[in-house]
């Protein structure tokens, strides 16, 4: 019986099997990274050092933590547009918060730990809204995330009267930000050594040029986030159910998993993940800023496709967002060495984006080609 | 199939309205253990509205469905599949970009202890039980990591079969199992029904397929118009009588004229 099953399907086609439609769709963006990165290196002075390497992984921060929660709003067939504004309305609550504890007269860490925590908290309130627009209200994500976008933008902004910075932030404070924001774990200085968590106190200017950021603070912490989310998504019957919503939200509901559940706290990881890019963009800038997250909200929807996620769901992972975070932080980057206009980062992106768009399709036709065998 | 066996599922006297409209009148229907039951009709007869009535998809405004000694007539969907009544319907109940493994298990997860601490989903346990069950169902499925979106129609109905079996159902209803799919497949299914019945399972069968039915079927239930208009065994149906009873020439004495 086993010897001429019918079900039994012989891989007819040479090299057009699953396994490796699979490995070359999947594994695109990561040849590409490398390529661009191989490319600055040969054709860029200065692209390929230590100093810069690690200046482009704390640029990838901001898009990489905001691409994390969308991510898993993207398995699910979902979009949010409102996280660029998530960002800066995290930036700008921790910033006041931080500002007005500080002015009356309290610890600066007590100031910074009490201000971060708010801006944490205060992300969660528009991902907790898009949450249950969709999954109770069933207000299409795209429409209620576009909502928000509104709405958040015009509560960051009446948080700093309309201006474009919260004002008032006293110089130590912005010190006391500057040290995480623009610290490291560990620093490497040529011709004299590592250092840990701070420089020498005497270097001369040439010296302070050359110093490389090792362990940049920021991108410890965002490698953190995308260590334990990337676990909780591949690893965890939280994460397996999230794919089970984006395969089919009609067999999640049958095989019982509370589905509208599920898609509210998807819906506040993601404003979560936004909160914390905008608490660390206010350690980096010293500034809280309404729009620090407006340009990045594009970028981490495009860094989610260019790593294989699927928009209509069901597929992706965090590396791949990992990934086009790099893609983009790196050809921002590269295209400034080569002295090009970063206008053109825009073009690129673009270009990338509809690759990546197309390769998914790509695996679609190859995989119905060879069921269809 | 011996009446002295108790009916595994009994329906009595079940109906079902939609406004003016009488879905499925006064029914009785039962099932033993190991016997695959045809529920035939046209469109429209009330075939699907009294599966769902069994399921608990409908609450049917009149009657009794007993299950196991149990009454599960007003019973939510999820209750009545708890209780071992599994309804599979075409590729609606899986998930497609997933294994096999993730959806004999779908929203029931193994898990196992990372480190003793955080438990994680333990995705080779659930494979070797699926690969259990495939075998048993004398299923053979290349790799068991592929997505579904990778196997035929035909394996994907055996990856649904195989799970109800994996969590014990006690009764199988299928929805038009065979649409859909090439003739190989169709045969593949049928095997897999029959391979139900010799597991003592029985087996709902809803179809239009009339060699679907003469090859499998124990039993054959005709409705017509909301009411059981004939039941008959396997050994006293033949295709013509049965399309008579669909097509209602039998209750109106005209002669069958059969196309």
């Amino acid at each position: 019986m086993a010897a001429n099953n019918p079900l039994v399907r012989a891989q007819r086609i040479p090299f057009i099997n699953a396994r490796s439609i699979e490995v070359l769709t999947k594994s695109w963006s990561y040849l590409f990274l490398l390529g661009l990165v191989v490319y600055f290196s040969l054709v860029g002075t200065g692209f390929f050092s230590v100093r810069n390497f690690s200046s482009i992984l704390t640029t990838s921060t901001l898009i990489m933590l905001m691409s994390i929660g969308q991510t898993y709003v993207v398995i699910t067939a979902g979009i949010d547009l409102s996280i660029g504004w998530t960002v800066g309305l995290s930036s700008v609550t921790t910033a006041r918060v931080m500002r007005d504890l500080a002015d009356s007269g309290n610890d600066i860490a007590y100031a910074m730990l009490i201000g971060t925590m708010a801006g944490l908290l205060v992300a969660l309130i528009p991902g907790l809204v898009n949450g249950v627009l969709v999954a109770r209200i069933k207000v299409p994500p795209f429409i209620a995330t576009l909502g928000m976008f509104g709405i958040v933008r015009g509560a960051a902004f009446l948080l700093t009267d309309g201006q474009q910075v919260v004002r008032g932030l006293s110089s130590e404070l912005r010190e006391a930000l500057r040290m995480i924001g623009n610290g490291s774990l560990l620093y490497y200085i040529p011709d004299d050594g590592f250092h840990w968590f701070s420089l020498p106190p005497d270097l001369a200017p040439q010296q302070l040029r050359v110093v490389s950021q090792l362990l940049p603070y920021p991108v410890i912490i965002t490698a953190l986030v995308v260590i334990i989310f990337a676990f909780i998504l591949a690893r965890t019957k939280f994460g397996r159910h999230t794919y089970v919503i984006g395969g089919s939200e009609e067999a999640a509901r049958r095989s019982g998993i509370n589905v509208d559940r599920h898609l509210l706290i998807i819906y506040i990881i993601c404003g979560f993940t936004a909160g914390i890019a905008g608490v660390l963009h206010l350690f980096r800038f010293t500034a809280g800023a309404p729009q620090a997250g407006e340009a990045a909200l594009l970028s981490s929807v495009a860094a989610v496709v260019i790593g294989g996620t699927n928009l209509f769901g069901g597929e992706g992972d965090i590396m791949g967002a990992v990934v086009g975070s790099l893609i983009i932080a790196v050809l921002q980057t590269g295209l400034v060495i080569l002295n090009i206009d970063s206008i053109w980062q825009f073009i690129v992106v673009g270009v990338v984006i509809i690759i990546a768009v197309l390769v998914n399709q790509l695996k679609a036709a190859l995989e119905s080609l060879q069921t269809n065998a | 199939m011996s009446k002295e066996i108790k009916p595994i599922l009994t329906a009595r006297g079940v109906s079902k309205h939609f406004g003016g409209l009488t879905a499925v009148d006064e029914v009785d229907f039962e099932i033993y253990p190991g016997e695959v039951v045809a529920l035939l009709g046209d469109n429209g007869a009330g075939k699907s509205t009294l599966i769902k009535c069994i399921s608990g998809v409908y609450r049917p405004e009149q009657g009794r469905v007993v299950f196991n000694d149990v009454d599960i007539t007003h019973q939510p969907p999820a209750d009545v599949r708890s209780r071992g009544i599994e309804t599979i319907y075409q590729d609606l109940s899986l998930a497609e970009n997933l294994d096999v493994g993730a959806n004999v298990f779908l929203g029931k997860e193994k898990t196992r202890r990372l480190f003793g601490l955080i438990p994680v989903t333990d995705d080779n346990y659930m494979r070797e039980e699926a690969s259990g069950v495939l075998d048993e169902l004398d299923i053979h499925i290349p790799s068991l990591k592929q997505k579904l979106v990778n196997l035929s129609g035909g394996q994907r109905q055996a990856v649904a079969i195989a799970r109800a079996m994996y969590w014990n159902a006690q009764l199988v209803i299928m929805d038009e199992p065979t649409a859909a799919l090439g003739v190989p497949e169709q045969r593949k299914v049928l095997a897999l029904i029959r391979s139900l019945r010799e597991q003592n399972i029985p087996v709902i069968l809803i179809s239009h397929t009339m060699h679907d039915v003469m090859a499998v079927a124990d039993r054959m239930v005709i409705m017509r118009r909301g009411r059981v208009v004939a039941n008959m065994t396997r050994a006293e149906a033949t295709e013509e009588l049965i399309v008579r009873h669909i097509v209602g020439s039998v209750e109106n004495g005209e002669s069958a004229v059969m196309i």
